[in-house]
């Protein structure tokens, strides 16, 4: 699994933090998307579905 | 025999998410995804941002490209309307004609905005809920110094009220209540956001709206004012309807086994008949923990609403399909109907200031704010109902750290426990 960001449309949701926590995380200042593991252990695919599937700015993109 | 088919009716945020959600769970049968817009599924928060502030054109809106659309296999009828459905035989009628017998059927058809009977006929007078609205009213703000009244201070009308000024016309925004957002956000944050909007120049005026004044005959008829009740006049060249929504719920009014009012009722499980479901704006599900039904316009819960009521409508039709429908249902373990127990998010962004609201304001019979810079318009409100803290919002606050404030109110808490919380997180 690898995944990609259109970090220009986040608009600070922070779900996919809530969700996968290891993949995801968020700037201090304006709450951005910040992507901490681009190719992440099989462990976390769900999770990492789940917050693309749930993310309401269609930002996060999982190519598997 | 006829093949397995769901059919989801609304092509956008949360009939996308319904549809992608079946196939992720386990749905092979034929999918039909019917959206009366003839464009593929949009976002619609930009439109009132990025879109009408001239920095995205419409392509960006696209909730998924082309080859993602592709591998969900949809049967997809854009520019077509659904005009009934039929609860006990799950029959779902479109407007060319065509019936289409389903095995399960996903509601998603949103809300329409609301306007004045005044304004029938009018040119120059526009409401924004989808893309050529958008569109319509950015063309009418492309020239320079226009004086743009906004009828109706909720979000929507806050928002392109703040473009509005970006762009440099004079804006008037008028509504029922004092204070901006104030039915929302209370009374508190309500006084913050007037105090942002009139120091970016926006004119605030509380009265309800009287009728307008028009020039011109036939289809050439065009607004010149908007008239307030007790007299005023507010010379305009273009007007903005934002005074809400109406469920978009005409199509379904012809079956009994339905409750219409305010949108489609829903039991907790987001179920409005057997087979039958709903999500996002047009459904009014019972939240199991708030212990009342809720109908939520955030684009949250349309994503998350979707994908709920497609994981409750396989699970049902695990159980009530012969043979997993003929193949339709590939096998899935813990396959279970779970009720929908979301914490609504929403978010707002006006000028440079982010708002993101948690849990539940609507109904609040309490709130309490606390302004951390009156001047940055920065603050932390607390909502509640029936001594319970239901929801919290942050202004101003950067957004990583108003997700930590989440937990205060994630499951309503006893009132005084939530407000120490509060006061201790931000200590
Ligand atoms: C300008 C604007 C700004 C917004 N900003 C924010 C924001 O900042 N934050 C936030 O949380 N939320 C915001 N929202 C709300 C958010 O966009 C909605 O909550 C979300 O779009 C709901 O998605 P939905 O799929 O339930 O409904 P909708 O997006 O309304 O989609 C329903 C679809 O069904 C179609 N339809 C209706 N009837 C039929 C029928 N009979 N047959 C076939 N198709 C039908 C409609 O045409 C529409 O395409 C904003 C909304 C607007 C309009
Ligand atoms: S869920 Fe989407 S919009 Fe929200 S922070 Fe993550 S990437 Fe950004």
């Amino acid at each position: 699994m690898n995944i990609t960001l259109d970090a220009d449309k986040c608009c600070a949701a922070g779900q996919c933090v809530l969700i996968a926590p290891d993949v995801f995380d968020q700037r201090d200042e304006d709450g951005v998307v910040v992507l901490l593991d681009a190719a992440p252990p099989a462990d976390q695919h769900d999770m990492v579905r789940e917050a693309a599937a749930i993310c309401p700015a269609a930002v996060i993109q999982v190519h598997e | 025999m006829s093949p397995r088919r769901i059919a989801v009716v609304g092509a956008s945020a949360a009939g996308l998410a319904a549809a992608e959600a079946l196939r992720r769970f386990g749905w092979t049968g034929t999918l039909t995804l019917v959206g009366d817009e003839p464009h593929p599924p949009y976002d619609r928060p930009p439109l009132s941002k990025q879109l009408l502030q001239g920095a995205w054109q419409p392509d960006k809106l696209h909730l998924r490209a082309a080859d993602q659309l592709d591998t969900l296999a949809l049967d997809l009828r854009l520019g077509t309307r659904a005009t009934g459905l039929d609860t006990a035989t799950r029959t779902l009628t479109l407007d060319d004609g065509e019936q289409l017998a389903c095995d399960g059927v996903i509601v998603a058809t949103g809300v329409a905005a609301r306007t004045l009977p005044e304004a029938a006929g009018l040119g120059g007078v526009l409401t924004l809920r989808t893309l050529e609205d958008a569109l319509a009213l950015k063309e009418r703000l492309s020239g320079t110094d226009r004086r743009l009244v906004v009828v109706g201070n909720g979000v929507l009308g806050c928002e392109a009220a703040a473009v509005a000024r970006e762009l440099g016309h004079q804006v008037t925004l008028v509504g029922r209540e004092a204070l901006p957002m104030a039915r929302t956000v209370g009374p508190q944050i309500g006084e913050l956001l007037a105090a942002e909007h009139q120091e970016h120049g926006v004119q605030l005026r509380t009265a309800a709206v009287d009728g307008f004044e028009a020039d011109g005959d036939g289809p050439a008829r065009h607004v010149t004012a908007v008239r307030l009740a007790g007299g005023t006049r507010l010379p305009a060249d273009t007007v903005l309807v934002a005074i809400g929504s109406e469920p978009a719920v005409g199509w379904l009014r012809g079956d009994p086994g339905l409750d219409t009012t305010d949108g489609l009722r829903c039991d907790a499980y987001c179920a409005a008949a057997p087979g039958v479901y709903a999500a996002g704006d047009v459904a009014r599900w019972q939240h199991p923990v708030h212990g009342r039904h809720l109908r939520v316009e955030h684009r949250m819960n349309a994503t998350e609403q979707g994908m709920a009521a497609a994981r409750n409508l396989l699970a049902e039709l695990e159980e009530t399909l012969p043979d997993d429908g003929d193949g339709a249902l590939a096998p899935a373990a813990g396959r279970e109907r779970r009720p929908f127990t979301p914490v609504p998010y929403f978010w707002s962004d006006q000028y440079g200031l982010k708002i993101q609201a948690y849990g539940v304001l609507n109904g609040a019979d309490r709130s309490e704010a606390t302004v951390l810079d009156p001047d940055a318009r920065k603050a932390v409100a607390l909502y509640g109902r029936d001594g319970q803290a239901t929801g919290i919002l942050a202004i101003g606050v950067p957004p990583r750290r108003t997700r930590g404030l989440r937990a205060l109110i994630a499951t309503p808490a006893p009132w005084e426990e939530a407000r120490e919380g509060v006061r201790n997180a931000l200590a």
